[in-house]
């Protein structure tokens, strides 16, 4: 039986029948894996024997009657959460070595809720890219088109689940890097809410920025999973005061009547026509299903790219401060005093996107230009968030492309980082404003995939999940997975 | 150079860093006891391990609020952190927890006592903040070790307005706000251990000039005393410096104790620009007005008011008044002892007087003292009731001090009650008088100074019990017979 062709949740019924044990599940899975990975190369890490073992528990739970939520189904995990006994590198040199000796609260929920972990996903170095090249173990490649780079930096959790080499995968997303890996490999990604899932052992790079989600085959799998790992953590201090929520009960209800909103701002952009087309087609989707389609204005949000790249590598060069080589992580070879120390463990263990991002931060926060930059940017950061406050008034979503365009070849845009940054363009401003997003599948164009993203309301993720599944239950195009 | 000194004066600001007594850290749950071996109380937290997040310990807040208040300040709220860059391999994260924009407690004042009268020293600001680790840079042949037991322990920064003007004030003010902390149990102002340190920025310009000099700032002074004496070097330093012509250089210094000087850090001890910013991983705290009026309603009395309270309750005079209530343990110390005696002003002057020496002698904390409140009041009360003499309760308390007896104890085994019995000491009167006729013949004849000697005499023949008045009284009557 091809078990990688079960959504997640027939996994889960077929795991509760009886129908196959998790750990014929996992090893379909590690074997996919061992088999196709090279061409991908979406794992830096994969954690075989503690999989079997993860998954032979979670048979006897399944003996005993005294299963979990999730118990036996196989996860990925992005190389950012930290798992005890398992190295977390982070896509980084600096941590190539490392071993937190504690997990992430993401790990530790969705191991109480019985998931296997069958391994840790690549990523750009720190989470800092577009395209998954930046990571110290090299580039992760689209399965669509091994010449087409995944997106990033979730590229390795994006490639792995469109390969089927995981049914889902944990993913962060600080500008984008959820939402648009998701897109460029034809997968449902969403980022919640700030403060839904907790940051705790999720390896910093811009704090008020980050967020965990999942990159899962649709709608209906995601829900699953980020259910699972939500909910407050006393542990995290910006954690929302909220229970995990349900976001399964309103799935299936019918969206007739609710309002998406087209923000003109957007929709004013060069996009190209297979853009706008894929996007109009899913508009008229949605009419079809009884959703209202209003014009709104986000006037504001043309700021988004330059205020981002403010303050997250503001935030950025001080999270990134305790890589020193003083106390875990890479250390430079027989440094001569503590200023030796410091800067060759940082030049020679950061690539070159992260100390681009250090310095653009150091010099945002300096002395006499961080009112010029650093609080304007916070200020103007307050503006976009209105203008979504003042847009979700008269509509439910806001729905636009994911990213410019499909894919693109790995080295295209390598060597230009504002072309690389306009990737984020359609994603960042819900960073911004700590909003929930998802990228669905709703086109291809040239053999590769493209997405559309919707933005919610505070809190909405189940609105979105509404609106995901409502459309995935009317059109194929989550179906497509690629020959691989 | 001092003869230049009168033409001068200094303008001085301290900044004092006060460790609270929390549990545990300010931002983790490690433990923050001291002389723990290396890195034995350092978590995950406390290393900035990769994805750690720092957890505010609540109870800085009250511990904040108190002594906001104590300094009649105002309490910001919301109140928010930032974070402070700077690379040091004992500031694990690279950057330390501070707050820069919204400091918990802002503009107060604080009164101290100077040979000039009350003097009001202006409080600009307290933040909260993480302590550093240590470097140890002894040990390790050629390289330095970390010890991050202290990193992340709480303090409490505490700046004045350059309103201080002589390292007199200074000491004043710095003893004034250790008064304080201990009153309010935030810390035990340990300066040894350096649970309270103090940094002194010192300026010095011609008297009435008002533009400010450059001012230096004089780091980690670990006394009472050497604040005092950082103090004066500086303020010498700066004039012999002017005065010779050259310029003063704004710079950190530091204290040297054992040569009394201070001496420019380098450069690279500090640093210039820490680019503040708002901590992200904590958002603004609000301080509802319930919770900061039930903090303020958990305050014990301060030693201001302790102070004024026993000015008029106890007719106590301002200096005495001030002497005890400085230190809540010696207050609390005298209000037991008058509970017993009744006797306010004897019980200040043994407190003050025998109790001291005794304490000082053997470098105890007064909590420690080998006499007990109740049975020093026991003992002044057979002062007051005349069973013994001021002079026989010195005896007697020294030793109460070694055998840890009562007073009436030992007034009994050793018979020391006082004699007070008329007859008895006419008896020993006339004895006296019988068996010294010649001095008698002498102090009739005119001799007055010979009547100490009868007195003497007397107090001998009584092994010191007589009450000495009556003794008085009855020699005077029977000499002039």
């Amino acid at each position: 039986m091809d078990l990688h062709k079960l959504s997640l949740k027939e996994q889960l019924e077929g795991l509760k029948k009886s129908e196959f044990t998790s750990v014929e599940l996992t090893s379909h899975y590690l074997k996919r894996i061992s088999k196709h990975d090279e061409k991908f190369n979406s794992f830096i890490t994969v954690t075989e024997e503690n999989a079997l073992m993860q998954a032979k528990a979670a048979d006897e739970r399944y003996k005993k009657d005294k299963s979990l939520p999730l118990d036996g189904v196989p996860i990925a995990h992005k190389d950012i959460f930290c798992t005890k006994g398992v190295r977390t590198t982070c896509g980084s040199k600096m941590l190539s070595n490392f071993e937190a000796p504690y997990s992430s609260t993401v790990y530790t929920k969705l191991d109480e809720h019985g998931m296997v972990m069958l391994g840790k996903t690549n990523m750009d170095e720190f989470a800092m890219g577009s395209s998954n090249e930046t990571s110290y173990f090299g580039p992760v490649s689209n399965p669509w088109d091994t010449e087409y780079v995944p997106g990033g930096s979730s590229g390795g959790s994006a490639s792995c689940v469109s390969a089927e080499l995981a049914p889902i995968a944990t993913a962060t997303d600080t500008g984008g890097s959820i939402r648009q890996p998701a897109s460029l490999c034809g997968l449902t990604g969403i980022k919640p809410t700030y403060g839904r899932v907790s940051r705790y052992g999720m390896i910093a790079f811009a704090s008020s920025l980050d967020q965990g989600g999942v990159v899962a085959r649709s709608a209906e799998d995601a829900a699953l999973i980020l259910e699972g790992m939500s909910g407050h953590d006393p542990k995290d201090s910006t954690s929302l005061k909220l229970p995990s929520p349900d976001l399964t009960k309103n799935l299936k209800d019918s969206i007739q009547g609710m309002k998406i909103g087209l923000p003109k701002e957007f929709f004013e952009q060069d996009m190209p026509s297979y853009v706008e087309q894929s996007i109009q087609e899913a508009i008229e989707t949605y009419k079809s299903l009884g959703a209202e389609i209003v014009e709104v204005s986000l006037k504001n949000i043309n700021l988004s790219l330059p205020i981002y790249y403010i303050i997250a590598p503001a935030e950025c060069s001080a999270n990134l401060s305790r890589y020193d080589g003083v106390r875990y992580g890479y250390r430079c070879e027989d440094p001569k005093d503590i200023e030796d120390l410091y800067m060759r463990t940082r030049e020679e263990g950061f690539g070159a996107e992260v100390k681009r991002r250090i310095l653009i931060g150091t010099y945002a926060l300096s002395a006499g230009f961080y009112d010029a930059y650093y609080l304007k940017a916070q200020k103007c950061r307050q503006l976009v968030a209105n203008d979504f406050t003042n847009a979700f008034e008269s509509v439910d979503v806001i729905l636009s492309p994911t990213t410019p365009g499909t894919a693109f070849k790995a080295g295209e845009k390598s060597d230009d980082p504002t072309e690389m940054y306009l990737q984020d363009i359609f994603t960042i401003p819900a960073n911004l404003a700590g909003l929930p997003g998802i990228s669905i599948p709703c086109g291809e164009h040239g053999g590769l995939p493209l997405g559309m993203q919707l933005v919610g309301n505070s809190l909405q993720e189940d609105k979105l999940l509404q609106f995901a599944h409502s459309y995935q239950s009317n059109t194929d195009w989550h179906k497509k997975m690629p020959n691989i | 150079m001092n003869e230049n000194l009168n033409n001068w004066e200094a303008v001085i600001g301290l900044e004092i860093h006060v460790q609270l007594s929390t549990k545990s850290k300010l931002f983790s749950g490690a433990s923050t006891n001291f002389g723990a071996l290396p890195n034995t109380q350092a978590c995950n937290i406390d290393l900035a391990m990769p994805g750690v997040l720092p957890v505010l310990n609540e109870e800085v807040l009250k511990m904040a609020i108190k002594l906001g208040t104590a300094l009649n300040a105002d309490i910001n709220s919301p109140t928010s952190f930032a974070r402070k860059n700077y690379f040091y391999p004992d500031s694990p994260k690279g950057y330390q927890i501070s707050q820069m924009d919204k400091p918990i407690v802002e503009g107060g004042y604080l009164d101290i006592e100077t040979e000039s009268g009350t003097k009001r020293i202006g409080v600009t600001r307290a933040h909260l903040e993480e302590d550093a680790g240590k470097s140890l840079h002894d040990d390790f042949e050629g390289q330095s070790g970390i010890d991050l037991n202290r990193a992340g322990t709480p303090l409490l920064e505490i700046v004045s307005e350059p309103e201080i003007s002589t390292p007199a004030e200074a000491v004043a003010y710095l003893k004034s706000i250790h008064s304080i902390i201990r009153y309010l149990a935030i810390s035990d102002g340990n300066m040894a251990e350096g649970s309270m340190r103090c940094d002194a920025n010192v300026s010095v310009r011609k008297k009435g000039d008002l533009e400010l000099g450059t001012r230096t700032e004089t780091k980690n002074v670990n006394s009472f005393r050497f604040v005092e004496k950082a103090i004066q070097y500086e303020i010498e330093r700066q004039v012999h410096e002017i005065e010779s012509g050259n310029t003063i250089t704004q710079e950190t210094r530091l204290y040297d104790s054992q040569n009394n000087t201070t001496r420019p850090m380098r450069s690279k001890e500090y640093a210039n620009d820490y680019r503040y910013f708002p901590e992200p991983d904590l958002l603004p705290i609000t301080l509802e007005k319930d919770f900061i009026e039930s903090v303020i309603n958990d305050m014990p009395e301060m030693p201001n008011e302790k102070k004024e309270r026993f000015v008029s309750k106890f007719s106590l005079s301002n200096y005495d008044a001030d002497l005890l209530a400085a230190d809540k343990d010696i207050a609390n110390y005298f209000e037991e002892v008058v509970k017993i005696s009744d006797s306010p002003k004897l019980s200040t002057n043994w407190i003050m007087g025998e109790l001291s020496a005794l304490l000082n002698n053997e470098n105890l904390n007064i909590k420690d003292s080998k006499v007990s409140s109740d049975k020093l009041g026991q003992l002044i009360l057979r002062i007051e009731d005349a069973t013994i003499s001021g002079k026989i309760a010195k005896d007697i308390f020294e030793k109460m001090w070694i055998s840890g007896k009562e007073v009436d104890e030992i007034i009994q085994d050793e018979g020391l009650e006082q004699v007070t019995d008329d007859k008895q000491i006419e008896a020993m009167v006339d004895e006296v008088i019988k068996s010294n006729p010649e001095q008698l013949e002498q102090y009739r004849s005119g001799k007055d100074r010979l009547f100490g000697f009868f007195v003497g005499q007397v107090m001998q023949a009584s092994k010191g019990k007589a009450n000495p008045k009556q003794v008085n009284d009855i020699l005077k009557s029977k000499l002039e017979k």
